[in-house]
């Protein structure tokens, strides 16, 4: 047993460590460091825990830890880095799920009815938000893994008045609550319970409303929703460590989702709230030009003769795994003395950072690998762009065309260089549903077929 | 369906023609007919046969071609005879000279003959493809430089051989328009040392991005104009620029002078003193023989050497085959803007073909509104790119200007709120809201260091600390593990475990993918 004050001393420890562990991940070469300052600041908070006063049924969680830990460290063995959203996604789901439950346990504590007054109504309030949230965060979590992995359509489910419907709900929740605090003893659970219910809807309604170009700014904001959790618990229970940690999750959430949000040129509100693809009208831009396509070998020969080559990777070659044959290809390159680069696109991929995640995979270094508007000048001194696996963040049509949905989000400028090849499995529109007038242009030529595939066969007609 | 016909240039010096049997294949593409007058391509080395097999009709009479063709491509001006044998509403597109021809498109309208004259396409991004001074300007400035050479008795290029050492010729570039530029790109690529000058110290950067080196005067004095071109600089700057010309024609071995002003006689550079100056052997190409000269000495047309034996090149070989491969693409270009065969239509409200559109439906259209060249074509990337940060720099002060007041206001609003909270919220409540708001300022400041390459650590990281909800569930586990609240209690740990050690494991193994 370990007195309040030590357990007190041992929080405040683990909150540093858990502030070191985000700044650490500020460059690559102290980021391991990072993430050690967050493991040992969570074991130390478990353990200050469990020994404090008070603790009982100590077999049963160490039992439940045990069990779960083991999930935890096969899941995350097993998992590709290409299906990382797709795990992260499910992972918060978990936190607001324990939010939830959590809420409710401490409804149900009876240290919640010696409260009186103010405090009672207080802590009433911390409940029922902290469940709401919670709540949200679950479904919206397992609606967006669903769409990740593509079970469920990613295209936005919107449909009129969607606006009024779910601030009818929020409403009627505020009503519950009211109806909550004044209920006697543990009476209110009923309201507490169709609050839930409600909330849980409104969680799936928001993320189905946002298309699949989205996702990224979508799971951040989820990150966010499951750290705003965290600290609605920690209001609830008058635990510092979990409001302190909740809070740096929260606003290290909210903050990806604006530099998302800046990365596409869209509000942040729009995003939440407005389904992709539904806002703009009028004439979309007719595109001039016609589709042409190479096969590997024009494409080796081209290779062979460039000095500069730059290349922009989407979500394409996430999902044909391509990053390795990439790699290959990025050092054969270079040995013959071509300067070869990565353009990143903010967006790229469907987490924030998911293609440097990828490529680091694959050994590629990350100086070569660039972001957008670190490289965007470069491109018109660049004699080849391979374009593989992306579409929207390489679209002309967001620069000049209006009529275009994704008018105004800055791209990698690949028509500049002196000639783009675009690998794609054929010329379906990407998750925005935009058609491309990229593919069109003269100095772009059409690569099609699997992007891992493409490559390995440029490899081999590379010689 | 429109019809285009290429004229046979009749001027004697003309060896060019509107366009190559490649470009007449790409004509065909687009949606266009093509005639071909007899012998059109003969003085360029295209041969009629050459056409007929692009799908070019050939037509012998001038007469007919004129009377058929809906778009005439010409080289040179349209003479008096050429306007005698077009109909109204016919399209011309030709070098017009307009300024310089006031007459000649007084028949054009009077005739109702629309024509574009490409030498006024104006010099906007837009239209680069179409800009036909540039594309014949970089040919002059290759063939000024092979012209040099084969006047100048020795070598480009520095060597070392068994016969003894060389060393390399010294060429001085003056004027870095298109033309100045390919000339230095050229004379460096046959091994010569290349100095160049140019009144506009923006375009050093470009000298040096060809191999060249940039020569200025100590003036604090910039040529640079709206236009592009350059502007007539003082009569210090002038003084000084000559000294300079002075101390450089004793050493360089050839001289290329590019110095042209659009409309207006060519700037005297080189005076006769320059000219004596120079060694005997050394050579001058003038590209301005034909608007009077950069150097006072230059006689158009005319290749001669002075008493002191130094060459002075007043005609310059057109290369005719590629220039006219290259005007022709321009004209392709220009063409397939205003819609291409099927959908050919003149649009005046067009900036390119507004301004190049000199004379239309029976009306002079010159000289059109003016348009300032825009600040990429004719600037230095960098520079460029440097104007654009400065503006950015604006836009965002007076963004701050408008935060600063916004600022305030949310502040009171956020003061007023935290007032009434502490009216009515318990003690202990008030403790934790402060250590919350504290933390969310810190997640604030630690978050925004992160770099974009790790957004996706970042992510799981932050999951797998957000996993500290385990706490809650820990604290309400009871030794009645049947009781409901233990149930729960119990679940919130397992789902939480599994997120902290899937998330801390998770990010551990992308951390250690990243090599340098």
């Amino acid at each position: 047993m370990i007195s309040p004050q030590i357990q007190t001393a041992a929080y405040v420890f683990a909150s540093i460590l858990f502030i070191l562990s985000l700044g650490g991940l500020s460059s690559q070469e102290s980021a391991k460091r990072g993430v050690m300052y967050g493991i040992v600041g969570m074991a130390i908070a478990i353990l200050s825990t469990i020994l404090g006063e008070g603790v009982q049924g100590h077999a049963a969680m160490i039992a439940a830890i045990a069990v779960a830990a083991l999930i935890g460290i096969v899941v995350a063995r097993k998992v590709r880095m290409t299906s990382m959203p797709q795990l992260v996604a499910i992972l918060h789901s978990f936190v607001g799920l324990a939010a939830v439950l959590v809420g409710i346990g401490s409804y149900l504590d009876p240290k919640t009815q010696t409260l009186v007054g103010a405090e009672h109504v207080i802590h009433l309030i911390e409940i029922f938000i902290g469940v709401f949230i919670g709540a949200i965060t679950f479904t919206g979590s397992v609606v967006a893994w669903g769409k990740l992995e593509g079970k469920i359509r990613s295209k936005p489910l919107v449909y009129k008045g969607r606006h009024v419907v779910n601030l009818g709900l929020v409403l009627l929740s505020i009503i519950l609550a009211i109806f909550f605090i004044q209920a006697e003893d543990t009476s209110g659970l009923p309201y507490l319970l169709v609050m839930t219910a409600i909330a849980l809807f409104i969680g799936v309604m928001l993320v189905m409303a946002i298309g699949g170009a989205d996702m990224p700014v979508v799971v951040s904001m989820l990150n966010s929703y499951s750290g705003w959790a965290a600290a609605a618990a920690g209001f609830m229970l008058g635990n510092d460590l979990l409001i302190v940690t909740g809070a740096l999750v929260g606003s290290s959430g909210a903050i990806l989702s604006i530099i998302m949000c800046e990365a596409m040129n869209r509000s942040f509100w729009s995003v939440i709230f407005g389904g992709f693809g539904d806002g703009p009208s009028g004439e979309a831009k007719a595109i001039e030009g016609t589709v042409t396509d190479v096969d590997h070998a024009e494409v080796a020969d081209l290779l062979n003769n460039a000095q500069r080559v730059v290349i922009a990777p989407g979500y394409g070659m996430a999902v044909a795994r391509a990053q390795f044959p990439v790699s290959e290809l990025v050092e054969r390159l270079r040995k013959a003395g071509k300067e070869v680069r990565f353009a990143i696109h903010p967006v790229a991929g469907r987490l924030p950072g998911h293609m440097n995640v990828l490529l680091a995979e694959a050994n590629v270094p990350y100086d070569i690998v660039l972001e957008m508007d670190e490289i965007n000048e470069d491109l018109p001194e660049t004699d080849v762009v391979l374009v593989i696996g992306a579409n929207d963040i390489v679209n002309p049509g967001a620069l000049d065309d209006e009529a275009s949905p994704i008018y105004g989000m800055p791209v990698i400028r690949a028509w500049e260089a002196d000639s783009v090849i675009v690998m794609k499995r054929s010329m379906a529109t990407g998750y925005a549903g935009v058609q491309n007038p990229l593919f069109f242009k003269d100095n772009t030529d059409m690569l099609y077929g699997d992007a891992k595939d493409s490559v390995q066969k440029i490899l081999a007609e590379m010689g | 369906m429109k019809t285009i016909g290429i004229v046979k240039e009749e001027m004697q010096t003309e060896n060019r023609v509107a366009a190559a049997p490649v470009n007449v294949k790409k004509l065909i593409k687009k949606g266009f007919g093509v005639l071909v007058e007899q012998g059109a391509g003969d003085t360029a080395n295209y041969r009629d046969e050459q056409y007929e097999l692009a799908g070019a009709k050939i037509l012998t009479s001038k007469a007919e071609l004129y009377n058929t063709a809906d778009i005439l491509l010409k080289v040179q001006p349209v003479t008096a005879d050429d306007i005698a044998l077009m109909h109204k509403d016919q399209l011309v597109l030709s070098y017009l000279n307009p300024s310089q021809n006031v007459d000649l498109l007084e028949s054009l309208a009077s005739k109702g003959v629309n024509a574009i004259a490409m030498d006024a396409i104006p010099r906007i991004s837009r239209a680069q493809k179409m800009d036909v001074l540039s594309s014949m300007a970089n040919i002059a400035g290759y063939r000024a430089v092979i012209e040099g050479a084969n006047h100048y008795g020795r070598f480009l290029n520095g060597q070392i051989t068994a016969a003894g050492k060389v060393d390399p010729a010294k060429v001085l570039v003056i004027g870095a328009g298109v033309a100045g530029l390919a000339a230095i790109g050229t004379a460096k690529s046959l091994g010569a040392i290349v100095r160049a000058f140019d009144t506009r110290k923006e375009v050093a950067e470009q000298i040096q991005s060809m191999g060249g080196q940039f020569l200025t005067v100590e003036l604090d004095e910039d040529g640079a104009t709206d236009s592009g071109y350059s502007k007539v600089m003082s009569k210090e700057f002038i003084e000084a620029e000559m000294k300079l010309f002075l101390e450089q024609a004793k050493e360089v071995d050839l001289i290329i002078t590019t110095a042209r002003i659009p409309g207006r006689k060519a700037p005297e550079l080189i005076l006769d003193y320059h000219v004596a100056a120079m060694k005997p052997g050394s050579v001058i190409v003038d590209l301005a023989a034909d608007t009077g000269g950069n150097c006072t000495l230059t006689r158009d047309g005319e290749v001669y050497t002075t008493e002191n034996g130094v060459t002075i090149v007043g005609k310059i070989d057109q290369l005719a085959t590629q220039a006219s491969q290259l005007y022709g693409n321009n004209l392709i270009n220009l063409l397939d803007d205003m819609g291409g065969g099927e959908e050919f239509h003149i649009d005046m409200d067009d900036d390119i073909v507004s301004r190049a559109m000199v004379t239309y439906d029976g009306k002079v259209n010159w000289p059109p509104a003016p348009l300032p060249v825009s600040p990429q074509a004719t600037k230095s990337p960098n520079e460029a790119s440097m104007s654009s940060a400065g503006n950015k720099n604006e836009s965002i002060n007076s963004k701050q200007r408008n935060k600063g007041a916004s600022t305030l206001i949310s502040l009171a609003a956020i003061a007023a709120l935290l007032l009434i909270m502490g009216q009515f919220a318990p003690k202990e409540f008030m403790q934790h809201f402060t250590v919350f708001v504290l933390a969310v300022f810190i997640g604030w400041q630690v978050i925004w260091n992160v770099t974009h390459a790790l957004h996706t650590p970042l992510m799981a990281v932050t999951n797998a600390i957000s996993g500290i909800i385990i706490i809650g569930g820990l604290l309400q586990v009871t030794n009645d593990w049947g009781s409901p609240l233990s149930i729960l209690a119990l679940l919130a740990i397992f789902v939480a475990t599994i997120n902290i050690v899937g998330g801390f494991l998770v990010t551990y193994r992308m951390l250690k993918m990243f090599r340098k």
